[in-house]
């Protein structure tokens, strides 16, 4: 990989101080991106999605606190290549030169991301005029251009609409065009379709994918959606327990994933071919996280655990070059464990879907 | 199928929301379909269709502008007799979307549970109430030792659960689930469908589906009807809808749904679909039925070429 890196987070551990005792929400965390790469992290919640990337704008909540590890973040000051740990800025600096600025971020819920008593123009203006020191005027045709790119009609009309005027959609393409407008080196969408319908859902995801590709900026999408990644990643990560236990390229990991969990991801989201009497799912819950946990973490849930699983944790098992995962049957000594046939059948088939629209079919078969 | 009595006869429901002498919300525009005992129809459209809507008026939470409902024989679109009004109430249930908010988080489970059987007088003792809740606790996966605890101590999978147990105690004939697995976790999602589908294979309860995810609705349903600003614009068996889309709108809302498909979703631009600039005027169409038990809302020039379109 000759690529820029532009994000780079090394073994993050996050700790909650609750009532219930320290929860450890982020147990060593490595995770690297490059610039224009799209990422999708996928996992339930719970599993520390949003923590990750709220610790990485560094706008995490009082009662965290970052125990060990680091969030490298490079950009470019005019000429001059700039590498900052964002943990070990402060409050200030962050304000001024990354959040908003260089990392920007769309909200789930467009409702109330907005503010309801601004104009969306006044709010689209507001990153500008304090990042760029430019003048109203230009500000506000620069906010127009914005709404006409994130595709909404009439923009020199609605630029003074209020956020309850907007539909739901409309409103999301809203959080974009704000979060854009600093031209930002990378963006964040935490579930940025989950509250919207599948219709708009389709035309917003089309809508970032174009952006990323026109402004070649990082993406990093947070979602539980299979559907979503599929359509907008270049590469996955899956996160179980605060951790990332399996990534690879969108088509190594649905083609050839190699974690139980994300088999068991996999699995348990239905296509529209499914006819089997009952869905898979995946059995139990989660892990208590502020118990300690010995081993695998997901050993317990785990129908392919092996013994050593629930005494010692695995690390990241290379497969590929670009495609790691943390499981013991990676191990050379390990006995060889193949995916459910309910999933290798349904991976056949996607394959052969493809095949049928004449998409060419990537090399390997798992 | 056709030879079944229906559970529900839904014919030609309106619902307008009166908000002053100017301006009137026409959400439900004379929509028609029934549902036969034991089986799952699905109702799927875009926010703001009128599905809800369509759910609520059904359970009588609206009184219907115009139009008849029959559930089992009885008219319960009019005004409601207490015998027939006691009836409904018990033999038609709903589960809601957000499990957390439909709860009342004061009360413990067990009394969340058995409201439905306090006010219809269903025990004879503390003993018995508690054992019909424990019952049902388990129907659900839930146990006993869950029965004493508040809602905010549950998991958002469980709670939903809670909700699904408190419309089984009665045992109803019909379920309304409003977007009852929208807020969850996929493979929590999929372990609702799953009780909901062992649930009616044991009870032979009827469901009315509404949301918005159409792979879940195509896995769970028999029978699916599609809403587009309030009016059903088609109807039909689940896989004369997915194999045979007819009405345009049914087109672009198949053709939005995310597939798990990397090499397929990359390539795959979703069909626009808009209502204002298509030309089409759904008050004009009638239900024309396009074989089997399928239905489009449509004029006959707009069949015609709708039909002669997809044939190509």
């Amino acid at each position: 990989m000759d690529k820029e890196k532009i994000l780079s987070i090394k073994d993050l551990h996050i700790t909650f101080n609750s009532y219930a005792g320290n929860i450890h929400a982020i147990r060593g965390l490595n995770l690297d991106l490059h610039r224009g790469e799209t990422i999708a992290i996928v996992g339930e919640s719970g599993s520390g999605k949003s923590v990750t990337m709220k610790a990485a704008m560094g706008i995490m909540n009082e009662n965290a606190k970052v125990t060990s590890g680091t969030i490298n973040f490079t950009y470019y000051r005019g000429n001059e290549k700039v590498k900052v740990d964002i943990l070990k800025l402060s409050k200030k600096e962050l304000q001024k030169h990354i959040n908003g600025k260089r990392i920007a971020m769309i909200f789930q819920d467009p409702l109330t991301a907005l503010n309801p008593t601004m104009k969306i123009g006044a709010q689209i203006l507001e990153g500008m005029i304090l990042h760029e020191k430019i003048s109203k005027k230009e500000a506000r045709k620069r906010a127009l251009e914005l709404l006409e790119l994130v595709g909404i009609t009439d923009a020199d009309k609605r630029i003074d609409n209020y956020p309850y005027q907007l539909s739901g959609g409309m409103k999301q393409r809203v959080c974009i065009a704000i979060a854009l407008a600093c031209k930002p080196d990378l963006l964040i969408c935490d579930e940025p379709t989950t509250a919207l319908d599948v219709t708009i859902q389709a035309k917003i995801l089309e809508l970032i994918k174009d952006l990323q590709k026109k402004l070649n900026i990082s993406v990093i999408f947070i979602t539980h959606d299979l559907g979503v990644v599929a359509k907008v990643a270049d590469t996955v990560a899956v996160m179980y327990a605060g951790k990332i236990i399996e990534k690879g390229t969108v088509e190594e990991i649905f083609f050839d994933p190699k974690h139980p969990y994300t088999w068991g991801l996999l699995s348990a989201m239905p296509d529209l071919d499914t006819r089997d009497e009952w869905l898979y799912t995946i059995p139990g819950s989660p892990p208590d996280l502020s118990a300690e946990i010995k081993g695998d973490a997901f050993a317990p849930r785990n129908a392919y655990a092996l013994a050593i699983d629930k005494i010692e944790e695995p690390p990241m098992f290379k497969v590929s070059d670009t495609h790691y995962a943390a499981t013991w049957p990676l191990h050379e000594y390990a006995p060889r464990i193949n995916m459910p046939m309910e999933l290798r059948r349904r991976i056949d088939r996607m394959l052969k879907e493809a095949e049928d629209y004449g998409i060419q079919k990537t090399s390997f078969r798992g | 199928m056709e030879s079944k009595k229906p559970l529900l006869e839904v014919k030609n429901l309106k619902q307008h929301f009166f908000i002053n002498d100017n301006y009137t919300v026409k959400a439900v525009n004379g929509v028609s379909f029934n549902i036969y005992p034991g089986e799952t129809y699905g109702l799927v459209g875009e926010s703001g269709s009128g599905k809800s809507t369509i759910g609520r008026s059904i359970i009588r939470l609206y009184k219907p502008t115009e139009g008849s409902i029959s559930f089992d024989g009885i008219d319960i679109s009019d005004k409601l007799t207490d015998s027939e009004n006691k009836y409904l109430r018990s033999n038609m249930q709903m589960i809601f979307q957000d499990p957390m908010t439909s709860l009342q988080p004061r009360s413990t489970v067990l009394d969340i549970i058995a409201e439905g059987l306090d006010i219809h007088h269903l025990y004879k003792n503390r003993e018995e109430r508690a054992e019909k809740v424990y019952k049902v606790l388990e129907k659900v996966g839930l146990s006993k030792k869950h029965a004493n605890r508040y809602p905010h101590e549950f998991s958002g999978g469980q709670r939903q659960r809670i909700g699904i147990a408190r419309a089984l105690i009665m045992n109803p004939k019909l379920i309304i689930a409003d977007e009852a697995i929208s807020a969850l976790d996929v493979s929590i999602q999929a372990q609702i469908i799953n009780l909901l589908k062992s649930i009616q294979q044991e009870t032979n309860t009827a469901l009315l589906f509404i949301a918005h995810d159409l792979s879940m609705v195509k896995y769970i349903s028999q029978r699916i009807g599609v809403l587009h600003l309030g009016y059903l614009v088609e109807t039909g068996t689940t896989e004369e809808i997915f194999s045979n889309p007819i009405h345009p709108y049914t087109k672009s809302l198949l053709s939005a749904i995310p597939r798990p498909n990397p090499l397929l979703e990359k390539n795959r631009i979703s069909m626009d679909y808009d209502y204002k600039t298509s030309g089409i005027d759904y008050s004009k169409g009638i239900n024309q039925n396009v074989g089997g038990s399928h239905f489009v809302l449509a004029t006959d020039e707009e069949l015609k070429k709708w039909t002669t379109n997809s044939s190509n």
